[in-house]
């Protein structure tokens, strides 16, 4: 029986009334008194030298406050990296400067070269368009492979190449794994594109600096995932102003899928000219901006081995890959295909020898970071690609393959550094082939042939590290921050409760889900609870929401928040009722004692902590008012099994998604309905990948793919009704609510469904097609099938 | 500069406008009304769908001139005076049709149109109709159930939640 409040019961979201009734706070409804508008210029050229920018006539223009360029900005500090990642021998990775505006060379098409502050948006526009700028244009460095090449050109000319970093892991594993694959019995080899995709949140970013003369306090409303990482990041490494004097609010915030969480210049830009000009300085990011100033994700080329022995186990997998970085370090960059991909390369098997090397490098292209998934999608998919390559060339089942290479026995220590805690993956894989009814697939083949349609089955497992992540551990591996979480749990007077959390919610529904949770252990209705977020100003100190983290680490900050405010809660009742502590029990939302009748209501207790008249103020202090901050102890590992059904049209190469299940295991489950509703967000995501989403930059680094006309995102009927479950449970075992997370696992587990949905199609067309790049346009595929 | 005058949520508005102001703007920066969002520049996301003497409208493709003496509605004017949704917003609550909320003044803006149009649609029509609203966060699946279930259609055999 669906429960009706508390944990896992599928609450409606209080947040939806006033997004529904056009009720809601975005960045871009915020609009101060006095306050000017900025519009940056922007290179249109991927490489060349800034010679000149001249501003003269721009600022005689109507309405134009100022005109800034790099050398506005040459006393601050340039846009930090937090991530250092280390390579094979140990050096540390090579890591340019990321000025605020262009200085001496503009490095991507859409580098911000100057910015014109005017009384209005249209003014400023008009403005820039009669800045001069003199660039001489270098060749652009675009393919990876190329910019490594000797002598090629460099896109920081202060470094030794355009080489990042070559990262090996584990380094010391590598002579093991050459030699597993040197006798394998049999050598399966795969080389692939992880396409370079565009997160594209609904929401374009904005920013709002303010600032105070009278009280030297700067504040910043911002589109973002992490107002606190915002404010440590843009207050310390950029402007130099300390934590006390600068806030940043982010409100409703449309979206973020990871492109919300970096520091951008923008917002460094906004803060400091509103000080410079003591006036409130927005900027609304355009779509067509968005395309060339978003960091955008993936972006790889990889080779990926996996041998096998004569009984067809896994016995080593070595994957080399190209991970472009773009022109600057957008902020996480570095580890998303270190730290984030290397450690997943085990999958959900018992492979014995794995060793992962990874080349990142420069390129002339918008900076690449974390987009939904981060690292575990490029894992995921190069892996369970080659298991149905090597399923063919065995011609085994690749389901019975996956199944005697499942790790079975957990806590699993993998060869690349993570231990799995728990999970099942033939529990999920059962419940996948119950739900997408593989048994009646003979049966649809069947009613597509006779429509002139190829149809395909693809099924694939994944497993993803989520939680993240312990700081004493990420530390170790290069982050520069911290990657705890944390909670205030203000009770007040009359029983109500504001919760105050350092994560972000831009669509998870935090606001509901979160209360649920609070509500479930003192017993009492979710509406006599509030949830705070986004405000530095009255959170404490978060790292904020992605990877999803929010509920494991987020959540368990809440829990140990709230146990603390319960077990003051259980003192003041044991006065109230002169009894014994050990004997108080809440249950509902009563204190009772042990074996009475005695009971005081949650409302009592709580008035009494603010009117202490009658209370133990020689033991405790007055007030309902707890700080937890949770670090956790370990990664959480959510696991699952994909399957995707596809028809192919043999005429145009078109595919359409006929059928998508998805069996996850997310540990428990707090609200049902929002967990389905992340999945199948990220399903539509996956799937956007898969069959048509693709950044096109042409060989002179220009964006081709740069507008809804041209970037092809999924729309509603490029999609079917999916079918999700995640009934299949195996609790975390070291946080305290038992959960994984949720919000990404559709992103990384749905691509090689797709892609193996149509490989095996076209296979049984007799067409002998063993790869297609994705996206699997018409084109391509059509392409494939002619041979 | 130029005087507009249109009705807006049933109620008289005005105001100064330049020749390329698009009614988008007029309504978020000279009415404050900021229900209605901007997604993008081509006239794709349908973030900013509002209806016009009856009809949905992208508030991005036509000037705020062009609506001289229309009626215009806004998410903002869907809702009964005490606060009572729609249908259809009610739908997209209990059905879970929105995350971030970004799109979803628009969604709701043209599954209202849909169905005044078609008040029996089939699930293809749902999709092929919103075609021009693009949803980042729910993979259509809830929205198109909302919408489905706002009809009075029965949605219980529809997959999952």
């Amino acid at each position: 029986m669906p429960k009706d409040g508390g944990i896992g019961a599928s609450s409606k979201r209080r947040e939806d009334v006033r997004f529904l009734t056009g009720a809601g706070n975005y960045t871009d409804d915020i609009n101060l008194r006095g306050q000017a508008y900025v519009y940056f210029l922007r290179s249109d050229v991927a490489h060349g030298t800034l010679n000149n920018v001249d501003t003269s006539a721009a600022e005689g223009m109507p309405g134009v406050l100022k005109v800034f360029t790099g050398a506005d900005f040459a006393e601050v500090g340039g846009i930090p990296c937090g991530w250092q990642v280390t390579d094979r021998h140990g050096q540390p990775m090579q890591e340019p400067p990321h000025p605020v505006l262009a200085q001496g060379k503009v490095r991507h098409v859409g580098d911000p070269i100057a910015a014109v502050v005017a009384e209005s948006r249209e003014q400023a526009r008009d403005a820039a368009e009669a800045i001069e700028v003199d660039i001489s244009d270098l060749p652009a460095v675009m393919d990876m492979k190329e910019a490594l090449k000797e002598g090629a050109t460099k896109v920081h000319d202060d470094l030794t190449s355009n080489l990042c970093y070559d990262w090996g892991f584990v380094e010391e594993n590598k002579g093991a794994v050459d030699e597993a694959i040197k006798n394998a019995a049999h050598v399966t080899t795969l080389e692939l594109v992880n396409n370079r995709l565009v997160p594209n949140a609904m929401e374009p970013r904005v920013a709002v600096g303010d600032y105070s003369r009278a009280t030297d306090d700067s504040t910043l409303y911002t589109t973002s995932q992490n107002p606190h990482v915002i404010r440590l990041l843009m207050g310390a490494f950029v402007l130099g102003i300390p934590e006390h004097k600068l806030r940043v609010v982010a409100p409703d915030v449309g979206g973020g899928f990871g492109s919300k969480i970096y520091h951008y210049a923008e917002e460094a830009f906004c803060t400091f000219a509103a000080k410079k000009l003591n006036r409130p300085v927005k900027w609304t990011c355009s779509r067509s901006e968005a395309f060339i100033s978003d960091a955008h994700g993936r972006d790889h080329v990889t080779k990926i081995e996996l041998a096998l022995d004569a009984d067809n186990n896994f016995t080593a997998v070595r994957t080399e890959t190209y991970a472009n970085m773009g022109a600057y370090l957008s902020t996480f960059a570095p580890s998303i295909p270190t730290w984030l991909h290397g450690t997943l390369m085990a999958g959900n098997y018992k492979t014995p020898n794995i060793y992962v090397n990874v080349k990142a490098v420069f390129t002339n292209t918008v900076p690449v970071d974390a987009y939904r998934g981060a690292g575990r999608p490029e894992a995921t998919y190069q892996l369970e690609r080659v298991i149905d390559k090597a399923a063919r060339e065995l011609g085994v089942d690749p389901i019975e393959l996956r199944r005697q290479n499942f790790i079975t026995e957990f806590p699993y220590a993998t060869p690349v550094a993570v231990e799995y805690d728990t999970g099942d993956y033939n529990a999920t894989m059962d419940k996948l082939l119950e739900i997408i009814d593989k048994d009646g697939f003979q049966k649809r083949l069947e009613e597509s042939k006779a429509k002139g349609k190829l149809r395909g089955l693809g099924i694939n497992c994944y497993i993803e590290a989520c939680g993240i992540a312990p700081s004493n551990l990420v530390g170790q591996l290069g982050a520069r921050a911290g990657l705890y979480e944390s909670a205030t749990v203000r009770v007040n007077a009359t029983g109500g409760i504001t919760v105050m959390t350092g994560s972000h919610s831009h669509g998870q529904g935090h606001e509901t889900s979160f209360a649920q949770v609070v509500a479930d252990m003192i017993g009492i209705d979710e509406s006599m609870i509030e949830i705070e977020h986004g405000d530095t100003a009255n959170t404490p100190m978060g790292m904020g929401t992605y990877g999803s983290r929010s509920i494991a680490v987020g959540g368990s900050a809440m829990v140990k928040a709230t146990e603390k405010i319960i077990a003051k809660a259980r003192k003041i009742a044991a006065h109230l009722m002169e009894a014994s502590e050990a004997d108080i029990e809440l249950k509902d939302g009563q204190f009772t004692v042990a074996g009475t009748d005695k009971s005081v209501a949650w409302g009592d207790v709580t008035l009494a902590a603010y009117v202490p008249h009658n209370y133990p103020l020689e033991e405790i202090e007055p007030g309902l008012e707890e700080t937890a901050f949770y670090d956790p102890a370990n990664f959480t590992y959510p696991s699952g099994a994909y399957a995707c059904e596809v028809e192919v049209d043999p005429e145009t190469g078109k595919v359409t998604i006929e059928r998508f299940a998805a069996a996850d295991d997310f540990g428990n489950v707090i609200n049902p309905m929002i967990v389905s509703g992340q999945v199948h967000g990220g399903l539509a995501q996956g799937i956007g990948q898969a069959l048509l989403e693709q950044t096109s930059y042409d060989a002179d680094g220009q964006l081709l793919s740069a507008s809804y006309m041209d970037y092809a995102m999924p729309r509603a009927d490029d999609v079917p009704f999916y079918n999700v479950d995640h009934s299949c449970q195996t609790p975390c075992t070291h946080n305290p609510l038992g959960v994984k997370g949720c919000g990404e696992a559709g992103a990384i587990g749905s691509p090689p469904s797709v892609v193996n949905a149509v490989v095996d199609a076209l296979q049984r067309a007799g067409h002998d097609v063993t790869h297609i790049d994705m996206p699997l346009t018409p084109s391509r595929v059509w392409a494939a099938m002619q041979g | 500069m130029a005087q507009v005058k249109m009705t807006v949520n049933g109620k008289p508005a005005s105001g100064e406008v330049e020749g390329r102001t698009l009614l988008v703007d007029f309504i978020r920066d000279t009415l404050g009304l900021t229900g209605t969002h901007v997604g993008c520049d081509t006239s794709q996301c349908g973030a900013c769908v509002v209806h016009v003497d009856g009809k949905a409208v992208k508030a991005c493709s036509m000037f705020a001139a062009e609506a001289e003496g229309t009626e215009v509605t806004t998410i903002e004017g869907m809702a009964a005076e005490d606060g009572t949704m729609t249908p259809v917003q009610q739908a997209f609550q209990e059905f879970h049709g929105l995350q971030c909320g970004f799109c979803t003044p628009g969604m709701v803006m043209s599954a209202e149109a849909l169905l005044k149009d078609n008040p029996n649609p089939t699930e293809a029509e749902v999709r092929e109709y919103l075609k021009g609203n693009i949803c980042r966060c729910t993979g259509y699946h809830n929205i198109v159930k909302a919408i489905l279930a706002a009809s009075g259609q029965d949605v219980s055999k529809i997959a999952a939640e």
